[in-house]
């Protein structure tokens, strides 16, 4: 997995509530047997019209953002399926870091798997960095995962919260199930017991 | 000893480890898997050179893209569609993965397949690269859905690392009224507490409105829990549950079976045990549900009218209505009952079970469906379809207009030929009404098969009670 240490980028805004993994990535392209290559379908619906060429009012369209890395958003950022494709249509676009005020579960916790770091924060900060967000390239916003600090174009720091072992993988670029497999031990002994008090859960038993 | 709720006893039998972050390795009993979200988490096993932990606790069927027409044995699918039938069916064999297939007479949605075959049972975890396996939750079992790096993760150690969730409670108390189902309760519910209402929770349902559900009404109740933002709900296991359980291919036999019926009554939540969060609904309260906008939380009662985005202060929130309204092509201050639809959709995980087509065929029996609707019906399952045909219910559904079709997720989210065309609006038992849920520009109203079957009689939205 890509680590995350630190990332100075573009953020662009895209001020909505709910946009859900539908949203992120239609379900026609979900077909495929590859975690690369969805970028170009990001957010399809509202990117390109009909005919395939791009909406101008979509704000990843727009040649201050084409380039963005952070996007700032609206609440329960990522709800409904739980279709990986979505941060890895995210991740291929470019997408590193999405700061919302909430996010749904399972995208939230999707995202950690894939090297992209989502930041819950206050709707009150989320505007202050709307704000500086509109300002496209002439704001560029640093999220520093190490000290948990955002810092915006003037100044200003905020820090936030991540779950540390999420924080610990992601600052290393981890594979948990590498982790997990060191602990087979530990998960034999919890099989063997469970086995004598709940055979039936056992299918080859 | 501390009350403890379902989920809590849920959660500390299965934790393995507790790591010093406070993380738990939670032990995950049952692994179900389909076409769209397992193929690369099969690639990764192989990249890494790893081996399924436990491949007899996993079960596979495809669901997501297979077609649904009569002649889907020999009808050529969409070449990227059949990638990821085939790849389902190698990774199977390749790994040792019960596999049914698509032409088996069990093969169905995943979330009806496995409490069908007995799969699931009370007091598992079980989870599946699909949200909506918190359906399984309605045997008592600490069900949700999980991304594919997770699928993955469980393949390979039959564990997940998981921070605890909160406990949230919401209570049914008293009696439905005529034509009320548990969609309705779903949706109602949804309506109440919004999209991410459950957020970090899981939603364990009680109360006597609960506990006076089949376990159909059961499985459509907590199938709906991660549309209120929880990826779990819960059901605390019962009479009821252990009757459906008994007697399946996957069931436990005979003394197993009484050893399991005696740990799964211990596992309701303990008198006195604490909620972080507890929501009251009176059954009576409720009506019967549609959805107007493009989130399940855009529902109102069938007697009411589409809202006004003027009426919202929030200027954010009187954007996304105005948004949903757009999409929608509704007009404020629209009577719901006078919205015409043009197609109408039974099926899915939430309601493609034998009640659900029962419930349909008590409506459309002896009558004809609107001459400007098409109407589908896709049973969950082989074995739905069966037991259907078995009453005779397919006949009732063919003989009103009804197309009746095979088994599969069809047009709940149209990744088969199964969609909706731009602007068509349809009445569908499905779970989600989000923008090109059911087809690019496809309009979604959801509600219960009942409420369906009304609207396809009709053409219009229509009040189930005044049928």
């Amino acid at each position: 997995m890509d680590k995350f240490i630190k990332l100075s980028a573009i953020a662009a805004p895209l001020p909505m509530a709910n946009i859900d993994t539908d949203m992120i990535i239609p379900q026609q392209h979900l077909k495929t047997i590859t975690r690369t290559g969805l970028g170009k379908y990001a957010f399809s619906h509202i990117r390109y019209h009909d005919d395939g060429s791009e909406r101008d009012d979509f704000v990843l369209n727009k040649p201050a953002y084409r380039t963005a890395e952070i996007l700032v958003t609206g609440e329960n950022f990522g709800c409904g399926s739980s279709r990986e494709h979505a941060p890895w249509a995210l991740k291929d676009f470019g997408i590193k870091c999405v700061i919302a005020p909430s996010f749904a579960d399972i995208f939230y916790g999707n995202c950690f798997k894939n090297g992209l770091l989502p930041i819950t924060l206050p709707q009150e900060t989320i505007d202050l960095l709307l704000d500086d967000a509109g300002r496209g390239a002439n704001a560029i916003i640093t999220v520093d995962l190490e000290t948990q600090t955002i810092s915006g174009p003037d100044g200003g720091t905020v820090s936030f919260e991540v779950d540390p072992y999420r924080r610990h993988c992601l600052l290393n670029g981890l594979d948990d199930i590498g982790l997990t497999l060191e602990k087979k031990k530990i998960i034999e002994n919890f099989e063997a017991k469970k086995r004598l008090t709940q055979p039936w859960m056992f299918q080859d038993e | 000893m501390m009350p403890r709720t379902l989920y809590d006893k849920l959660w500390q039998s299965h934790v393995v480890d507790v790591q010093e972050d406070g993380n738990c390795l939670i032990y995950i009993d049952r692994q179900i898997i389909h076409e769209v979200t397992s193929p690369q988490a099969f690639e990764g096993l192989r990249a890494a050179g790893r081996k399924l932990a436990h491949p007899e606790a996993m079960l596979a069927v495809p669901d997501h893209n297979v077609p649904t027409s009569a002649d889907r044995a020999t009808v050529i699918t969409a070449q990227d569609s059949q990638i990821q039938l085939d790849i389902l069916e190698q990774n199977c064999k390749e790994f040792g993965v019960e596999y049914i297939p698509m032409m088996d007479a069990r093969q169905g949605i995943v979330h009806i397949v496995g409490p069908e075959q007995g799969f699931t049972q009370p007091g598992m975890t079980i989870v599946c690269g699909d949200s909506h396996t918190s359906t399984h939750g309605a045997f008592g079992a600490l069900a949700f859905g999980i991304g594919t790096s997770e699928v993955e993760h469980v393949m390979a150690t039959q564990t997940l690392i998981l921070n605890r969730q909160k406990n949230m409670r919401i209570d049914v108390a008293g009696t439905l009224c005529p034509g009320i189902t548990a969609k309705d309760i779903a949706l109602a519910i949804i309506g109440k507490i919004g999209t991410a209402g459950g957020t970090g929770h899981v939603i364990e349902f009680t109360g006597s409105a609960i506990r006076a559900l089949s376990m159909e009404g059961r499985m459509t109740l907590c199938n709906m829990s991660i549309e209120g933002g929880a990826r779990s709900g819960l059901i605390a296991p019962d009479q009821v549950t252990f009757d459906y359980v008994m007697g399946r291919p996957k069931s436990p036999k005979g003394a197993a079976f009484e050893q399991a019926v005696a740990y799964w009554k211990t596992l309701p939540s303990d008198e006195g045990a604490a909620y972080d969060k507890e929501i009251f609904i009176r059954a009576e309260d409720i009506a019967p549900q549609v959805t107007w906008g493009t989130s399940p939380e855009n529902v109102l009662p069938i007697t009411g009218v589409v809202p006004n985005p003027n009426d919202v202060m929030d200027e954010e929130r009187k954007i996304a209505l105005q948004r949903a309204l757009d999409y929608m092509g509704l007009t404020p201050g629209t009577k719901l009952q006078d919205v015409t639809i043009d197609r109408v959709f039974i099926g899915s995980c939430t309601n493609g079970r034998i009640e659900d087509i029962r419930a349909v065929a008590e409506v459309v029996k002896g009558k004809k469906i609107h001459a400007d609707v098409e109407a589908w019906a896709v049973p969950g399952s082989g074995l739905v379809k069966f037991q259907a045909e078995e009453e005779g219910l397919d006949q009732i559904l063919i003989a009103a207009g009804f197309q009746w079709r095979e088994p599969g997720c069809s047009m709940c989210l149209a990744m088969n030929a199964d969609k909706l065309l731009p602007h068509e609006r349809c009445a569908s038992t499905s779970n989600r009404n989000f923008e090109g849920r059911q087809g690019p520009k496809g309009r979604t109203h959801l509600m219960s098969p009942a409420m369906a079957a009304a609207a396809a009689l009709t053409g219009h939205l229509t009040d189930i009670r005044e049928l």
